[in-house]
């Protein structure tokens, strides 16, 4: 298949199952860019979410946008942001013109509410993965420790504890070279 | 078609693409600025648009400013193409630079150190986003305690957790879509 239509496909795919904020459509990422498609590997998919948590807009986006341009340049991106947001676009019309009284409607709570339930279970398969792919060693489960608590708490704005977590990293890297434990 | 009302529409979703940091909810705040300045919707239409926004497949943030486009231009899709494009512009024009520039220094050392403290954060910031969703699963009135346990969600996680473990390649869409008929089944 056409590359540009394989993307268009594969984004619009995830972008009409990713529900409520960016990060339930990790999973989705992870089976069909990193599994099927191998468009990038978990460890890049956590690098780019990385990024597109200190970059403004919708994560979706930003990380479609990586893997389309990394994929096809700038037109990679264009074809595959398209991609993500084009069910939205689709569905947004539809419901606005059709049943604007869509959230209310009982039969749509109840399946929400079920898929709450996916939303768990799929996001914590995805954790688990990327503490697999992410986390080498006992100084990684310490910063991963300390950004739980400070994340679910809501102690630090995400972007500082990106920045921090950032700024650990080389420290430990630096402190590792000059004892001379890094390989 | 009114031309001045879509070009405000783009620089408004332009400019909350640009300074919304963090996701759909972020976007929240800006919709309530341009309600106030140019009254396009009203406090009731936008609680609609954003309880549709949650309840619809797709990023929230899109959804958002393909509704609020859609509506404002008395439903013509020309509007919910113009503030989608807007909103996503910003961000496809910094993560193109971002990009170039990663893809120039990723074998620096620098930025591979500063990824090995980033991911296991990242990981965290993502474990958090499900625990909020867990928790606001498990207890659905907001109150956490053994009382307000929603037992058929809790037991319905557990099987279901147990099922995706065992089997470990169910796809997500199957594992959403399963999910969803079981809520109306149940009657979530």
């Amino acid at each position: 298949m056409n590359i540009y239509l394989d993307m268009f496909i594969t984004f619009a795919k995830i972008g009409a199952f990713t529900f409520g904020g960016g990060y339930a459509m990790l999973p989705m990422l992870q089976s069909e860019i990193v599994e099927k498609k191998k468009w990038a590997t978990d460890d890049e998919l956590l690098d780019y979410f990385a990024v597109g948590q200190c970059t403004p807009g919708v994560i979706a986006v930003n990380t479609a946008s990586f893997i389309g341009y990394y994929q096809k340049g700038i037109l990679g991106t264009i074809v595959a942001t398209s991609g993500v947001v084009f069910p939205s676009l689709v569905i947004i019309i539809l419901i606005a013109s059709l049943l604007s009284n869509f959230a209310e409607l009982e039969i749509v709570q109840h399946a929400l509410s079920g898929i709450r339930i996916a939303v768990c279970i799929l996001i914590m398969q995805a954790v688990i993965k990327m503490i697999k792919s992410g986390i080498k060693d006992t100084y990684g489960w310490i910063i991963f420790a300390i950004a739980l608590v400070f994340s679910y708490f809501q102690w630090l704005p995400t972007i500082l504890i990106v920045i921090l977590a950032a700024g650990t990293g080389i420290l430990i890297q630096a402190i590792k070279t000059k004892r001379g434990l890094k390989s | 078609m009114n031309l001045q009302l879509l070009w405000t529409l783009f620089i408004e979703f332009f400019k909350t693409g640009l300074f919304a940091l963090g996701g759909g909810l972020a976007t929240i705040p800006f919709l309530y600025e341009m309600m106030e300045k140019y009254h396009w919707f009203n406090a009731d239409d936008l609680m609609n648009m954003i309880a549709v926004s949650e309840s619809t497949p797709g990023p929230m943030g899109i959804n958002m400013a393909t509704y609020v486009g859609f509506h404002t231009t008395g439903n013509n899709i020309l509007g919910g193409l113009i503030t989608t494009f807007g909103l996503i512009l910003p961000s496809v024009i910094v993560i193109c630079i971002v990009a170039k520039f990663l893809q120039k220094f990723k074998t620096s050392h620098w930025v591979q150190d500063a990824f090995y403290g980033l991911r296991p954060a990242v990981t965290a910031m993502i474990a958090t986003a499900g625990l909020g969703v867990f928790v606001s699963t498990i207890f659905p009135e907001g109150i956490i305690s053994v009382g307000s346990i929603s037992w058929i969600h809790l037991i319905l996680f557990v099987i279901l957790s147990g099922i995706s473990f065992y089997f470990k390649k169910i796809h997500p869409i199957v594992m959403i879509l399963s999910c969803a008929l079981l809520g109306i089944l149940f009657a979530l």
